[in-house]
């Protein structure tokens, strides 16, 4: 019997220091922004963040990158984010409906590209080109990088003949869970080719080869920004927010491969 | 539990104490599998285990699993049983070799085997001069499994060997057996149960393999997407399919594990002596 009590004593405890810890949230001292962003805004985020401590000091921007779905969940499930960035609309999407951001804005829009490994440059010179790669690994079709270029590879058939999806995927020989993974096999010569946004290609501009998507053929991605309905510091979130979307938030996201797009509102 | 204290637990309130922080272990080590079965019926798991991801996904993991498994244990025993029998420092070396897989983060074994198997690789270069190409296939798949699984039978086998009684081995020589009859017709009938959850084990953790399989042999259904991967993927689209493949995974491992407690009861196996 007694040997119950701990037992049921200890789960008790266990449980009662869980309910304590969650509703602390960084230091109180100074004041914490926390931001949530899709792992591709990694490079420019972590770059605005010095700015915005520089411009606010005694505020502190803890980021926090993942997949946008990731984060997503997160968030739904009581992560304590003050602003979000999401590389998806979507994802986006789902937390407005859920009333856990308001009023997104889009910052910012991405593109494909196809990478070539290096060895490889010389044999895949063009679009066209691309039935001729022995391996190509694209995104699984689950996450967004995938669908985008299953689409693009589509709309591509209106310039290099209607079966060129066809021919590529024939020899598609992993679709990946995220476009980090695509872009590490193609870079390691292991894949010929494969499908990426631009900003990931530009992060491996030594190991790759890239071949732009005329735009008329291409699928844009765009990544919609807000401040979580949670937050604890609204002032500070809203302020973050203002510093992506400003010129100088623009400039540092185009010097990472990305199109600003100034401030506009998410469709419905 | 209920004997514990008869065994020298000690006096109760330090058996109390002992219990209470074992427990919260437990506990904790539950919680997870908990969470996983509380939240998923069992309409969810018929309708997660319809999800197109799942058949080919679940038929990769038991075909590569298996092959993985008999290879392990095809090649794992007679290394098992030189490394035992010998108290030379060389196989002492060979010992902490063979742990090397377990304490390595998948992600980088994987991306080992790519450096080794790949086009780049100084094995993938002369494989693939024969016209072999390793990485993305299905063979890539179980060679991930075989790296990171290994480790876990050819420790058991290893103690199990050393756990047999030198002197049952000594009498079977002298009264002639050849030391191949020894090995087939005492020492391996003796180990079985360790042979066999070790073998158990590894299984369970070839049929848990991600990280490595990701990276040398990427994720293609019905080639390279074992089960783990397409959770993996269905996680990104359809939480159903990727919690019922969860409750699969999370049964048939638990099957394997209860095997090697029955293998274990079976065949008598003791603990081994302090």
């Amino acid at each position: 019997m007694r040997r119950r009590h701990v037992l049921a004593l200890a789960a008790l405890a266990l449980l009662a220091s869980c309910k304590k810890e969650l509703p602390r949230k960084g230091q109180a001292s100074r004041q914490d922004v926390t931001v949530f962003a899709a792992a591709s805004l990694r490079e420019s985020f972590t770059e605005l963040s010095h700015t915005f401590e520089a411009t606010y000091p005694g505020a502190h921007v803890v980021l926090s990158f993942a997949g946008s779905q990731t984060l997503r969940s997160q968030i739904e499930h009581g992560a304590p984010a003050d602003v979000f960035a999401s590389a998806d609309e979507k994802q986006m999407a789902a937390l407005v409906s859920g009333a856990h951001v308001r009023a997104p804005l889009l910052f910012a829009n991405n593109e494909l590209v196809v990478v070539v490994a290096q060895a490889k440059a010389t044999t895949l010179r063009t679009l066209a080109d691309l039935p001729k790669a022995e391996r190509v690994v694209l995104g699984a079709p689950e996450v967004p990088v995938g669908a985008y270029s299953v689409k693009a590879l589509e709309q591509l058939q209106g310039l290099l003949g209607p079966d060129f999806r066809a021919r590529v995927e024939a020899h598609v020989v992993s679709r990946e869970p995220d476009v980090r993974q695509v872009l590490a096999k193609v870079s390691l010569g292991e894949a010929d080719a494969g499908i990426v946004y631009r900003t990931d290609a530009l992060t491996a501009k030594d190991k790759v080869a890239v071949l732009r998507i005329p735009t008329e053929y291409n699928v844009i991605a765009s990544y919609p920004i807000a401040v979580t309905a949670s937050t604890k510091v609204p002032a500070l979130a809203q302020a973050f927010v203002e510093l992506v979307l400003s010129p100088e938030g623009a400039s540092v996201l185009k010097g990472q491969g990305f199109t600003p797009v100034g401030k506009v509102a998410t469709k419905p | 539990m209920t004997h514990g204290s008869e065994r020298g637990g000690g006096p109760r309130p330090l058996f109390g104490v002992l219990g209470g922080l074992g427990g919260l272990l437990l506990v904790f080590l539950l919680l997870p599998v908990v969470g996983l079965l509380s939240t998923t019926s069992f309409a969810d798991v018929r309708a997660g285990l319809a999800h197109p991801l799942v058949a080919p996904a679940l038929e990769l993991s038991l075909v590569t699993t298996t092959i993985s498994v008999a290879l392990i244990v095809l090649l794992g025993t007679p290394l098992a049983w030189l490394v035992a029998r010998s108290d030379r420092r060389a196989l002492r070396l060979v010992e902490s070799a063979i742990k090397l897989p377990v304490v390595l983060p998948p992600a980088v074994a994987g991306l080992g085997l790519l450096l080794a198997f790949g086009r780049g690789g100084f094995l993938g270069k002369a494989l693939g001069a024969l016209g072999i190409g390793v990485p993305f296939t299905s063979t890539a798949v179980v060679l991930a499994q075989l790296f990171v699984s290994a480790p876990f039978y050819v420790e058991a086998a290893i103690s199990a060997f050393r756990r047999l009684d030198a002197s049952l081995l000594v009498i079977a020589r002298t009264l002639g057996a050849r030391p191949l009859t020894v090995l087939f017709r005492v020492a391996l009938p003796l180990a079985a149960p360790g042979l066999a959850s070790g073998a158990a084990l590894s299984w369970a953790r070839a049929l848990g393999e991600f990280g490595a399989t990701l990276m040398f042999a990427g994720s293609l259904a019905g080639r390279t997407q074992t089960l783990p991967l397409a959770i993996y993927a269905a996680l990104e689209s359809d939480l159903r399919a990727a919690r019922a493949l969860s409750f699969v995974l999370v049964a048939i491992a638990f099957v394997l594990l209860v095997a090697v407690q029955g293998a274990r009861g079976t065949f008598g196996e003791r603990e081994e002596p302090a």
